[in-house]
């Protein structure tokens, strides 16, 4: 089952697309990064997924199928939007209840223990929690309604590290213990990097990147050699070259069994390493299925 | 890396039936008690004012009527109380004019305004209730708790102001289809209370933004309740016209206009000048020129001119509460309907 899966997918504002031409196909049971610089179309496409915006152009299924926004989707699916927006006015306690009556499920115990745990007081308005309880307290109510799917846009934005590391811990908890589909977005890929083992790359409106993390890492190798021999590599798929005075470096489409030339050196490349390769490459994509190739233009050598 | 490799939870009822609507009840109450608290707490101070005006007004009534003999002159001092007490009573109609507009302000406006400007719609939205029902739910509940809050003030208004419509005193009684008192009446005051709900609710979707939303409601409402009390209520029932007589004390006198013997409309000044060239004793008593008194209509009827006068009668009164809470609850459920959808179709 995909829990998400686009087609053509595209969304307008005005005369400006903020997101366009998205094709994905995301199983199930994976932790999903959605990593792009602001402004690359991240929270657009979350909005989509979990049927608060509706598309422009193609379409968007979620949990096998459903339309998002459906009894289905509504009940799978769980939000937590940028910056936590709860009802700052209430105490965690009757967030949990107003959340209670509005949710198919929800598992009053799990939530009580769990900001027992937290130490987040049940009597105390959302409002003067703090910015990394406020956070907790969303996505203990959140995953208090037992979804399927966790939709998560920017969730540590705003957390210092240590609410940062506990908060990811608590989703990767959810993901294994309970098999939660996660998708978390971010500008910053860092942040995901221990926890993802599925990347969608967005990049002004485009998915750049999609596949799952081992995949991406197995199918690209960064080569080592002589600056003057570098153009002879036009050819191969090289999705980005930097060269310095000596020596070139070119991440290029290989896996470990692929030849290297004489005189080159190849290394295995590191997830962020790739991301910021294929973002400084607005004409570079890698992506699973059908849509490969189809975008996957490399850009000349040498600049 | 983490591999997680899951699968898929066993499918679960392949359609389900949305939660049931009463899910709502203590959300919609929890959320917005302290608007219905403000709005029952301005109710209620000034229910307890009615009801001591009230009061008074009921027992100056009732000690006037029951004095003998009536000429005496201590009669005519309890009868002077209570004319005094329905001189003050038009002017409590007058500030009572505002309560359903704030209403509408502050405990419609907000409703959809607050959770759109705090983006908190992103969570209810996003629950299982599903986002139109959630918004009809919430609507439906204020609003019918508003209506009825209306309502059951309009009664205690009505037992109020009683005395004052009676005929005992002549000269001195209140006109039912008033623009002051009509809709602090019967259904009407439940109607545009209702209304102002209404467009508070929809200007707050529209709007997005708490204040903007709350002025627009007030401008809003005031524009609508003007332009029905001067142009339309008084075409809900064609007036009746009367000839050269005077229409009945309770009568709302729509408009009154001399015409000569040639059928064309006479303008007051022409009236004083004819007045004053035939019957100098009798002019200059009316105010800017237009003559008054019975003798001066008598005397202007007898020379040629004619007085038509367009009025609806007080029988009139609840038809018109009819018709007016009648359009008024269509128009409230248009403007929620409106609402509704556009809190279905919104793509944020």
């Amino acid at each position: 089952m995909n829990v998400i899966e686009t087609s053509g997918l595209g969304k307008r504002y005005g005369g400006t697309w903020a997101l366009r031409d998205c094709s994905l196909a995301i199983p199930a049971g994976h932790v999903v990064a959605l990593v792009g610089p602001n402004g690359a179309g991240k929270t657009t496409l979350l909005n989509m997924t979990v049927g608060l915006a509706t598309p422009s152009a193609g379409g968007v299924t979620v949990l096998g199928g459903r339309e998002p926004g459906s009894q289905v989707a509504l009940d799978g699916i769980a939000f937590v939007a940028q910056d936590a927006p709860l009802y700052k006015n209430l105490p965690a306690a009757d967030l949990i209840h107003l959340t209670r009556n509005l949710s198919r499920r929800f598992d009053r115990e799990y939530a009580e223990t769990r900001l027992g745990e937290l130490g987040i007081p049940l009597k105390r308005k959302a409002g003067r929690l703090s910015g990394g309880q406020q956070a907790q307290l969303a996505l203990t109510l959140a995953l208090a309604r037992r979804p399927r799917l966790l939709v998560l846009d920017e969730p540590v934005a705003m957390l210092d590290p240590v609410a940062r590391h506990d908060f990811m811990a608590i989703v990767l908890t959810a993901a294994v213990d309970h098999g939660v589909s996660v998708l978390l977005s971010s500008h910053v890929l860092t942040e995901l990097e221990r926890v993802a083992d599925y990347l969608v790359l967005l990049s002004r409106g485009r998915v750049q990147m999609a596949g799952e993390v081992d995949d991406l890492l197995a199918s690209h190798r960064v080569l080592t050699g002589p600056a003057g021999e570098a153009d002879r590599y036009a050819q191969r798929p090289v999705v980005h070259a930097r060269r310095a005075e000596a020596q070139a470096h070119l991440l290029v489409r290989a896996t470990a069994a692929d030849p290297v030339p004489p005189g080159w050196e190849a290394h295995p490349v590191g997830l962020e390493e790739l991301a910021l390769a294929y973002l400084r490459e607005p004409g570079a994509a890698a992506l699973p299925g059908p849509a490969r190739g189809r975008h996957a233009e490399p850009s000349e050598v040498a600049k | 890396m983490t591999a997680l490799r899951v699968p898929a939870r066993a499918e679960e009822d392949a359609s389900p039936r949305p939660l049931p609507w009463r899910r709502m009840a203590w959300v919609t109450w929890r959320q917005h008690r302290v608007a219905l608290a403000g709005a029952a707490v301005l109710l209620g101070a000034l229910a307890v004012w009615l009801w001591r005006v009230g009061s008074s007004a009921h027992h100056a009534y009732a000690a006037a009527v029951g004095c003998h003999p009536a000429s005496s002159a201590a009669c005519g001092i309890l009868v002077g109380n209570f004319i005094g007490s329905m001189s003050a009573g038009q002017n409590i109609a007058i500030v009572l004019q505002v309560v359903p507009p704030l209403i509408g302000a502050f405990v419609g406006a907000p409703v959809l305004a607050r959770e759109m400007e705090t983006g908190t719609f992103r969570y209810a939205w996003t629950l299982g209730f599903g986002r139109w029902r959630w918004a009809l739910a919430k609507l439906v509940l204020l609003g019918v708790a508003v209506t009825a809050a209306a309502g059951a003030f309009s009664l205690l208004f009505s037992w109020y102001y009683q005395p004052f419509f009676t005929q005992t005193f002549s000269g001195n009684v209140q006109i039912p289809l008033d623009t002051t008192v009509f809709d602090l009446r019967g259904v009407a005051f439940a109607g545009w209370t209702l209304a102002a709900f209404a467009i508070g609710a929809l200007a707050g979707m529209l709007i997005r933004r708490v204040v903007p939303a709350l002025a627009v409601t007030l401008a809003v409402y005031a524009g609508l309740a003007v332009a029905v009390g001067a142009y339309l209520r008084q075409h809900y029932i064609s007036p009746l016209l009367l000839k050269n007589g005077s229409p009945p004390g309770s009568a709302w006198i729509i408009s009154q206009q001399w015409y000569g013997k040639n059928g064309q409309p006479v303008p007051g000044t022409t009236l004083a000048q004819a007045l004053q060239q035939g019957a100098p004793q009798l002019a200059g008593g009316g105010k800017g020129g237009i003559p008054e008194s019975p003798f001066v209509n008598q005397w202007l009827v007898q020379h040629g001119f004619t007085l038509w006068t367009t009025y609806q009668p007080g029988s009139r009164f609840w038809p018109f509460q009819w018709i007016e809470g009648g359009w008024l609850l269509a128009l409230s459920a248009l403007l929620l309907t409106a609402a509704v959808w556009l809190v279905r179709r919104r793509a944020s």
